[in-house]
Order: structure tokens, then sequence, then C-alpha cells
């Protein structure tokens, strides 16, 4: 297959060795409590149908989706509810957020679940949709948003290609690797019930050239089914955000402010088609997930499959441990992931990886003035000039950092990774989106308080007429008759 | 030196043909700087600003009686966006920003009397007589005109609360963001 350029990127130092050849590895034993944030998904927050003191069996629904872009949460194993209260979450802001806690009964009972769809490319697309709704399925590469949502899309467009991202461009991170793998035909299985979802007649498999095994395996899996291609990309950071893979397959660059779908062309990632997969087959909702855990202070990097809930200490203690004080303690890659308020917050649906990352390894160091070198604007792969942004962002100047297309980047980090003189370039723009998105809801409110308060005036307005109306005829009424 | 004479003449002529026939079809009504200041303000005609509504402040201000910091629940946003438009320099960095409020109904203090659904303009609270009422918080844009006149105190001003949802990073710190 002909793939096409991508502008600019970087090539950080991978560090995936620690874990590469680490299989799989089921997080045993259970954690005494497991943490269920009802939001671990982009979208309105799911609504507990769960009291404090109810026993549920595992795969059982905890929490209904609210609204049409919301995910169901489930019980990851049997147990007792102990609370249903607002903890720390896992996000940088460290603030809180409703949760369940679950304590399990180490029983690992199982509730009733939904059927298998028994032959699902026969089957509507719809109800495909609706399991992976059912099973509370995210995007599980970070980004998580509603599977379910975005296999809808199909109805709406035409779509030629589903692009299924086993890129992992980010540094550290094997969880897609070794899933890859260790489970290639559960994740064709899952691309190819997906791809009748979405109507879409052809399947790309885009994976990284350093995944060499990881290749293999998906080919010999896909071998049997002429509508897939698996695609080996150049190791290229970020390979593996959804417009850069759709650019480097399609050779067509997404517009700012549309979709990839737009271009015909929708990206799931390998370890939610597996995830569709277990729906789908086996009625399972998501109940778990691989999760990296690595760094240069864990004693034991590995790959833990973790049921959702886990406490980041628990799973960092089944790796051994620590063996000094992280500098960083992040989920996800080091690029684009996010620091963890503390090693109390649970694993999520959205979590690729528990990084421990050392001093050395944060390589953090005091910002210098920028020395117009340029590089920043040569690496960026959206093609925005970071460096004015900056300059405009530290001016308080966020309409001119809009205008220079702030809100078009991807928070990929590259500039920031590559700035000779450390300047924190990623973080202005991230404070900067942050604040046009909290100004566009404040607009948003501001016309809809216009409104009513327009639409109270027009009323009282037409009630104040209708009495002076009810008022003049009285009068007449009551006038005699000329 | 006739000719010149004469072109400047025709010319004069003309333009001032045009212009009036300008000033007639392209005729703009009411003060058109009122109109946009309007337009900047929240619309809610809550009168924290003294003025009976926006229209009323938008004209104060377009006459220069009003400062650009009147409106409460605008903020410094809104303050900002008319200094610009006026073309006046405001130093906002003194100018405290209470934050977003949001008002609350003690249910166990409220008697049900109508007086803060009679005030509030934008329908933000819903109840009946002699029945409980409670504030659409989605709806309440923070005036405290309903605070203000219950008489049994049971309204309280609450700020709205960062979440999860609504939180953004803050700026970086001027330690790390060296000058240029
Ligand atoms: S973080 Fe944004 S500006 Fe920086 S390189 Fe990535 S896309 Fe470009
Ligand atoms: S890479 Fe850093 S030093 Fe170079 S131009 Fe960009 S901001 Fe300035």
């Amino acid at each position: 297959m002909k793939l096409f350029p991508i502008r600019g990127g970087i090539h950080p130092a991978y560090r995936k060795q620690a874990t590469a050849e680490k299989a799989i590895v089921a997080l045993l034993p259970l954690p005494a409590r497991l943490y269920l944030p009802l939001q671990q998904h982009m979208g309105a927050a799911a609504e507990a149908l769960v009291q404090p003191g109810d026993r549920v069996k595992k795969g059982q629904l905890l929490g209904r989706g609210v609204g049409p872009v919301s995910a169901a949460v489930h019980a990851p194993t049997s147990g007792r509810i102990a609370q249903v209260a607002e903890l720390t979450a896992p996000h940088p802001s460290g603030l809180p957020q409703l949760t369940i806690v679950l304590e399990p009964d180490g029983q690992d009972e199982w509730a009733e679940l939904a059927p298998p769809i028994a032959d699902p490319f026969a089957a509507d697309p719809k109800a495909i949709k609706e399991r992976v709704a059912q099973a509370g399925i995210v995007g599980m590469g970070g980004a998580t948003f509603p599977s379910s949502v975005k296999l809808d899309l199909g109805t709406r467009l035409k779509l030629e290609i589903l692009l299924l991202n086993g890129a992992e461009c980010e540094p550290y991170l094997t969880c897609d690797d070794r899933v890859m793998r260790e489970h290639p035909s559960e994740v064709i299985d899952g691309a190819r019930i997906m791809a009748h979802a979405l109507g879409a007649p052809r399947i790309v498999i885009a994976i990284e050239r350093n995944k060499p095994q990881a290749l293999d395996a998906m080919r010999l899996a896909a071998s049997a089914f002429p509508a897939i291609e698996v695609v080996d990309v150049p190791v290229q950071y970020p390979m593996g955000s959804e417009r850069h893979l759709t650019q480097a397959i399609t050779g067509q660059e997404t517009p700012a402010r549309k979709l990839t779908a737009d271009l015909g062309v929708v990206v799931h990632n390998v370890a939610t088609a597996r995830a569709v997969h277990h729906a789908v087959r086996f009625g399972r909702p998501l109940l778990s997930r691989v999760v990296t855990v690595s760094g240069g202070a864990v004693k034991e990097p590995k790959n833990v499959e973790a049921p959702l809930g886990t406490p980041v200490a628990d799973l960092i203690d089944f790796c051994g441990g620590l063996s000094e004080t992280p500098k960083r303690l992040v989920s996800g890659g080091p690029m684009m992931g996010q620091p963890l308020p503390s090693s109390e917050v649970p694993v999520v649906k959205g979590t690729s990886g528990i990084l421990a990352l050392t001093t050395a390894e944060a390589n953090e160091r005091p910002t210098q003035p920028c020395i117009r070198c340029g590089t920043c604007v040569t690496i960026c792969p959206c093609g925005l000039v970071p460096v004015e942004m900056a300059a405009h962002i530290r001016k308080d100047d966020l309409d001119g950092a809009a205008a220079w297309g702030v809100m078009d980047c991807v928070s990929c980090g590259s500039c920031s990774y590559i700035c000779p003189s450390y300047i924190p370039l990623v973080h202005y723009f991230n404070y900067a989106k942050g604040r046009i998105t909290a100004q566009d809801r404040e607009r948003r409110k501001q016309d809809e308080v216009k409104r009513l308060a327009e639409a109270r005036a027009a009323r009282l307005e037409k009630q104040a007429q209708a009495k002076r109306e009810a008022a003049a005829r009285k009068a007449q009424a009551e006038s005699p008759a000329p | 030196m006739l000719l010149a004479v004469g072109s400047v003449a025709v010319m004069g002529v003309t333009l001032g043909v045009l212009l009036g026939a300008a000033a007639r079809y392209l005729a703009v009504e009411g003060n058109p700087l009122e109109a946009e200041l309007q337009s900047l303000l929240p619309g809610s005609q809550c009168g924290q600003c003294g003025f009976v509504g926006c229209a009323q402040a938008a004209a104060a201000l377009a006459k220069g009686e009003a400062p650009v910091t009147l409106c409460p629940p605008g903020g410094k946003a809104v303050a900002e966006k008319l200094a610009a438009k006026l073309g006046v320099t405001v130093d906002l960095s003194e100018h405290e920003e209470k934050g977003p409020h949001t008002a609350f109904i003690n249910e166990a203090l409220c008697i049900g009397c109508l007086r803060c659904i009679q005030e509030c303009s934008t329908d933000a609270i819903v109840g009946a007589n002699k029945q409980m009422h409670t504030v659409i918080s989605e709806a309440c844009h923070g005036c405290e005109k309903c605070f203000k006149i219950c008489p049994t105190e049971a309204i309280v001003m609450r700020p709205v609360l960062v979440s999860v949802g609504t939180w953004h990073w803050q700026k970086p710190m001027p330690e790390h963001a060296t000058q240029h």
C-alpha cells in the first residue's frame, strides 16, 4: 500500500523495551476496593443505579448512560457497594467526581449476560451499536469517546475505510502491541464487526514499523479476509493521532473542525476492537483493560490486564512497587498523558499506561528565553506556529492565539519536547484551549439568558395588553350607550 | 488654471450630491454605538448596574456616564470588551471578579410566597403558591434579585464550582515563561 508523508513530527526515545516482551498478566489478587467513577468517558456522566449496601454480580450494570453521548458503567467483579461518593478523580485537576466504590467478595460470580449475537455479519448494524453501547465501550486509546456513537457515523456519512489504530506511537506504552501479539484474532473479529456496523467496505490496520511481531501476528490473523489490509507505517510521533494516521493512509488532510469521517475514514483503537469482540460474541461488558505499568521508578514494569477501578497504588505494588519517589506520575504516555494527583486514583477505561517517571526521565528544566530557532514551527505536525501562539497567550491575547490556529493544536507536545529553551509550549496551548472553550460555554449561557429574558418581557407585555383590553371592554360595557 | 478650478468644482458638486444621497438612504436609526454596546451586555435586564435594563446601561456607557466595569454579572470579560469597543484603557488587575454564582433555595425555609418567581427576569425559578420553589441553575445568571427579595432569607447565592468537566489548565507560571 502506498503511504503518504505526514508533516513534522519527532522521534522521542521510545523506551518500550522495558515492557515490550512482557506478556499480559491478569491482576491478582483482586484489590480490596474498586473505585468506579461514573464518568470515565467524554460526554455526560452516567447515572448511578445502585446504593451503598447493594450486592452486585460481575458484569451487572451499575451506572446507566445519560443522553446521546455517555457510557454505561458495570461491576468488574461481584461484591458489595460500599459507597457512592465524590472521590478524587484520575484527572490532573485532582477534583472530586461521583464514584461507585465496590468491595469484591472474592466469588467473581457472573450476572446474567446479554446473549451473544450469533451471526453479527447478518445482524442489523443497529443491534451491534446497541450492544456496544450496553457494554459501555469507549475509545480505549485514551480519547474515551463512546464507541457506539462513533459507530453511528455510518448512518450520516458514506464511509470507505475503518482504520484500526495500532500505531502506539507514545513512548513506553506497549499495551496495544501486546494485545495485537496475543489476541490478534479477537482484534480482527472485532474490527470486522465494527466495519459491518459502520458500513465500511475496507479495513486498514496501521501499525508502526517498530512492532514487527505485532505486524506478523496481525497479518497472519487477517490473511483469511481480503477486505483487511495490515500496513506498517513509519515510526514518527504523533503517527497515532487520528488525523495524522488518516493522512498517512489516504493522503488527505482532515480540515480544521471536521472529522476524519468527513473523508470517509473512521479510526478506532485496537483494544476497542477487542472489547467489541467480547461484547458481541459473549455479551461481556467492558470490565477490564490492559495497562502498561512502566517508568524508571517502577521495579518490575509489566503489562497488566487490570479490572477497571483498580487503584493505581495496587497496580504499582503488583509491579514490585517503586524503587524511588517518582518525579511525575502519569496516566497514559509521557507525551500526551496527564499527571495524576496521587496513586490513590483508579484505573479507568482510558488508562493505557501508568508511568512513574524518574527525575532524569521527566527531564524538567528551567525555561529560558526563546532563541527564535524555529524548530517548533518545523516539527509541528499540524502546521502551526507554536512560538507565535505562545507569545500571544503570554500577553493574554487569546483572540490573537485563536487567529494563529491554537484551536487546531492536537496537544501532541512535540513542540515542548523539541524546544531547546524548554518553553512549556503545549501547556500554553492547553490553557488557551481550555479558556476559549470556557468562554464559549459562557457565551452560550449568556445567549440563553438573553433569550429567556426577552421571552419573559414579551409574555409580561402580552399579559398587560390583555389586561388593558379587558379594562377597556369593561369600561365600554359600563358606560351607557350613546 | 480654469481647468483645475473647473474639475475641482465638478468633483465637489458630485461628491456633495453623493454624500447627501448616502445620508438620506443609508441613515442609521438611533445611536449605532449604543446598539453595539448593548449587544456586548448580557441582556438579562437584571438591573444590578443601577439602570433599568441593559439598553439604558448601554446608553449611559455611550455617553461616557458609566464606567466599563458597571456590569457585575458580565465580569471582567464584558468589561474588557466594552473597553475595547469604546477605545478606553482600563486596569482590570484590581477588578475583583466574584466568579459566577447561582441562586439556591433552602427548601426548609421556603414558604412558597411566589415573590422570587415574579422577580426573576429569566424564569429560572419554578414553583407554585404555597409550594416549595426551586432554581433551574442552567437558567440562573446570578443577578441576586430573588436573593434580595426573599422574605425568609431562604435563598443563598452559591458559587458555581469548577468540576472535572469544566476545569482547564492554568496559564504557565511566570518563572516557567521567561520573556521572548
Ligand atoms: S502541541 Fe500543538 S502546537 Fe505543539 S507541535 Fe503539537 S500540534 Fe503543534
Ligand atoms: S523551539 Fe523554542 S526556542 Fe525555538 S522558536 Fe520555538 S519556542 Fe522559540
